[in-house]
């Protein structure tokens, strides 16, 4: 009865500050933020660009590589159904070693394929993600917290709240302390990693969760973190765990 | 030796005779304006998709010139009336022996 009153009351004189209030509760995908067209392009797959990458990787899906000359269906057979649901678990903690999607891939190359490993950015690697992650597409990212985890989350929470660059600003001060105002002329999204890796209309090709927050480190004028660094890792685990439940839309437009 | 790459066609496989059908073709190309420089200062050449056409039942019905300004892997949305049955070519060429081809099937009723 109080609860209702009070409802009430704020319907009656303040449902502005309520819808705010809401606003800044909830989490929200910068997909929401994105014009009409830009959605159309990222939910059409005619239209998505990024399908030429998942068109690709699933080709190499197929593709005997390295020593052994294997290829990732020898092992893991169709992605359809052996891949569905793995990407929203990334990174995650194999043989005690925190690993993102990116460097389970490697780890696959190098130690099962005998392959070279992949370059960060390369086509061939963007490839692979953008396929792998799309089987997992609209799933729940499904990170938790777990013993073993622990210590590389509270890192990345670490990095996340820590100030960096001539700037001297953290990932929290805009994309959790002011998501949802402007930094010039664009809104500031909630920064969740939940669509990547991500056609940018800006880079004008497809581009892994690393570049994109190498490009907010270079931003504040912090010395980058180094592709495939552990604290790349962290930060990312600490992403994808403050973005659990929402769901995948790998893979994603942006502008 | 000549480059291609992945195209797509999206576009109706029936059509009534008289009526305008929507045709979607894309390519995967990066669309380097010839503008850029290297960190090293040095200028990277222009490659770039110079035409786009698109026949049906060997008549062309629709063709697009491209420029340095166009973004990378382009899009390009345009329409045809259904006339008769037969087969939509599309073809992409561009700098540096660039060539793609697609083609569609059209039935019209």
């Amino acid at each position: 009865m109080k609860v209702w009153h009070t409802a009430c009351l704020i319907t009656l004189f303040g449902a502005s500050v309520l819808t705010v209030q809401a606003q800044s509760l909830e989490r929200q995908s910068s997909y929401e933020l994105m014009s009409p067209e830009n959605k159309a392009m990222q939910d059409d797959p005619t239209l998505n660009p990024a399908m030429f990458w998942v068109a690709e990787g699933e080709g190499l899906w197929q593709a005997k590589a390295g020593e052994k000359n294997i290829a990732c269906a020898s092992c893991h057979g169709d992605a359809k159904k052996s891949m569905r649901g793995v990407a929203n678990h990334f990174p995650k903690m194999i043989k005690g070693k925190l690993q993102t999607l990116e460097g389970q891939i490697n780890q696959c190359r190098v130690g099962t394929q005998g392959a070279p490993s992949l370059a960060y950015e390369s086509k061939e690697l963007l490839s692979l993600t953008a396929f792998i992650a799309s089987q997992s597409k609209g799933m729940p990212i499904a990170i938790k917290e777990t013993a073993s985890n622990q210590a590389q989350l509270q890192k990345g929470r670490q990095w996340f709240n820590e100030r960096m660059g001539q700037l001297n600003l953290s990932c929290a001060q805009c994309h959790e302390e002011r998501a949802g105002l402007k930094l010039g002329g664009s809104l500031i999204p909630q920064g969740h990693p939940n669509a990547y890796p991500i056609y940018r209309l800006e880079w004008q090709t497809l581009g892994s969760l690393q570049r994109r927050l190498r490009n907010c480190m270079s931003g504040v004028r912090a010395k980058q973190f180094e592709y495939g660094s552990s604290e790349m890792a962290q930060l990312e685990l600490f992403l994808m765990w403050r973005a659990r439940g929402m769901s995948l839309e790998a893979p994603g437009v942006r502008p | 030796m000549s480059k291609t790459s992945r195209t797509s066609i999206t576009m109706p496989s029936t059509a009534k005779k008289g009526s305008i059908i929507e045709i979607r073709a894309i390519a995967q190309h990066d669309m380097e304006s010839g503008f850029r420089y290297t960190e090293s200062g040095k200028l990277v050449p222009r490659d770039i998709i110079r035409v786009f056409t698109c026949t049906y039942n060997d008549v062309e019905v629709f063709k697009a010139d491209f420029y340095s300004g166009i973004g990378a892997n382009p899009l390009i949305i345009f329409t045809t009336i259904a006339t008769e049955t037969g087969k939509l070519e599309f073809k992409w060429t561009g700098d540096d022996g660039y060539e793609a081809l697609n083609q569609a099937q059209l039935i019209v009723t």
